[in-house]
């Protein structure tokens, strides 16, 4: 099991690491059992073109090197995209940037998926 | 950057002296220690002198050596070999073992247990990972053949009740006499064999198994240590070699280098095993000032003297792993995220230690060539990587 450097870049560094206080929507995903925790921060806020944007994601991650840095690749694909297009990311795209993730590692990179489509359906809950 | 190596019950470093007496065999002393010419008989005198010194060691008699790839195939042949041999003649046969096994023997017992050659019980450990007797003698009954407990645990250093287990194992023998179905008392000794008695009439074992490679001899090569008399069907057919019990021309460099780190082993283990005390007690001592941890394992009397299980609170393990390797330390890990599988570690589980706990825990491991210097660069990166992956941490 080797890690791409591209991951370990992310593991050594993370992007978008923290929180946001006040979030807009907050997504909290994994359990204990499997060992991994992720929490996805979002504050949204309208583009030009008047729809909801992803003005700014964080994360806080309790896991293992592929968890911390699939949790960073999903932030900075999400910055900056609308709802729309930011729930359409999926593990693949996040595996696809992080190049050979083992695949017992998928699980990260699901739970980072699953992680921002829980805070903006938080987001959209609380507008609603 | 300097390298610290702590991952010792992963595999050691050759010792040089181990090296020295292993090159003449490849290139100058070749021959086929089964041929008959002088370079064969060479090669054969060097068998025979590496053996002699592992008996020496266990005292036991040499022709009760069977040299084999590995502890890995020492278990499978000791295991598989006694229920095969005695299920030819037996229709239900029990055999026992404990839940925190290295998996070349669970996974044995589990394979016959599949194949219904024999009904297994698996012994629970209490908090510190130890078995016991009281449970071990419940547990054996009239058809029970065969009871393979490992010496100390590799993953948080447990020494078992060894000596107990073969005190037993000989009282039900006797009370059952000898026409009724023979009991064996297997032990897996790879973590042992370094630091621990290894004396196979003290400690009542009928068979034992040990590998080179974590006593700083060459991997690939291990011994099964097999009292004259304990009938095993061998898994492997092929060759005369090793008693007819496992064929394959020996691996004679391997072999002189096994001799000869067992007998350094045995000249050496008092001075080792204070020096590498020292070191844990240091490493202990600057742990226990990190927050939130917890050592895994017995209390010092009962554990290796070169392991230490710690977990850390809101840091995953295979995470601490990594960070310390890019500072060029290398420790391991029982985190379900390393161990194939999403589970966390069986052994710690199986001590009743909650996940929490047990995904953010490491092993140390050292060796007779670790110092105490190293100690305080591994806690001060420790101390640097615990705190950024809680820092991380919801």
């Amino acid at each position: 099991m080797a890690y791409s450097k591209v991951l370990m870049d992310h593991f050594k560094s993370p992007h978008n690491q923290g929180t946001i206080a006040n979030a807009d929507g907050v997504g909290e995903v994994g359990n204990i059992r499997c060992g991994d925790i992720m929490k996805i921060y979002i504050d949204v806020d309208k583009n030009d073109k008047g729809a909801d944007y992803l003005k700014d994601v964080k994360f806080e991650t309790l896991g293992c090197a592929a968890a911390i840095a699939a949790s960073s690749v999903l932030t900075d694909l999400a910055i900056g995209k609308t709802l729309d297009q930011a729930l359409a990311i999926t593990k693949d795209d996040i595996v696809k940037v992080l190049e050979n993730v083992p695949p017992l590692k998928y699980h990260c990179s699901i739970l980072a998926e699953e992680g921002l489509k829980k805070a903006i359906e938080e987001y959209k809950q609380r507008k609603n | 950057m300097k390298q610290i190596y702590f991952d010792n019950a992963a595999t050691t470093a050759v010792d040089p002296k181990v090296l020295e007496a292993m090159l003449p065999y490849f290139q100058e002393h070749f021959g086929n220690a089964s041929s008959l010419h002088s370079y064969g008989q060479t090669a054969q005198g060097a068998v025979d002198e590496a053996r002699d010194k592992v008996a020496n060691y266990l005292k036991c008699k040499s022709q009760e050596i069977i040299f084999t790839a590995g502890a890995t195939e020492s278990n499978n042949l000791v295991i598989q070999g006694i229920v095969n041999y005695l299920s030819q003649n037996n229709k239900s046969l029990h055999i026992i073992t404990s839940k925190i096994e290295h998996p070349s023997v669970l996974e044995v017992f589990r394979f016959l247990e599949k194949q219904k050659l024999a009904e297994v019980s698996y012994l629970d450990v209490d908090q510190f990972g130890l078995i016991s007797i009281e449970k071990l003698k419940k547990t054996i009954k009239s058809n029970t053949v065969l009871v393979s407990i490992m010496y100390a645990n590799n993953e948080m250093g447990a020494i078992q009740p060894i000596q107990q287990v073969g005190e037993l194992i000989k009282k039900v023998r006797t009370e059952r006499g000898a026409k009724s179905l023979p009991l064996y008392f297997h032990v897996d000794a790879v973590q042992g064999l370094n630091y621990l008695d290894c004396e196979v009439d003290t400690l009542g074992a009928d068979a034992l198994s040990a590998s080179g490679h974590k006593i700083h001899g060459p991997k690939g090569i291990g011994f099964l240590y097999l009292r004259a008399g304990v009938k095993v069907r061998p898994v492997n057919y092929g060759g005369h070699h090793e008693y007819n019990l496992r064929p394959g021309t020996l691996n004679v460099p391997a072999i002189v280098g096994l001799g000869k780190a067992v007998e350094l082993v045995k000249n050496y283990k008092n001075k080792n095993v204070i020096k590498i005390k020292k070191i844990k007690e240091a490493l202990i001592n600057d742990l226990k000032k990190i927050d939130n941890i917890r050592f895994n394992g017995p209390e010092n009397g009962c554990q290796l003297p070169n392991i230490i299980n710690v977990s850390f609170l809101k840091a995953e393990g295979e995470s601490i792993l990594m960070m310390l390797d890019l500072a060029g330390i290398a420790i391991s890990t029982g985190s379900a995220c390393s161990s194939g599988s999403l589970e966390p570690s069986p052994i710690l589980t199986a001590m009743g230690i909650k996940p929490e706990w047990s995904h953010g825990s490491v092993r140390v491991s050292l060796s007779k060539f670790n110092s105490l210097p190293e100690v305080k660069v591994f806690v001060q990166e420790l101390k640097i990587a615990i705190a950024k992956l809680r820092k991380m941490a919801p």
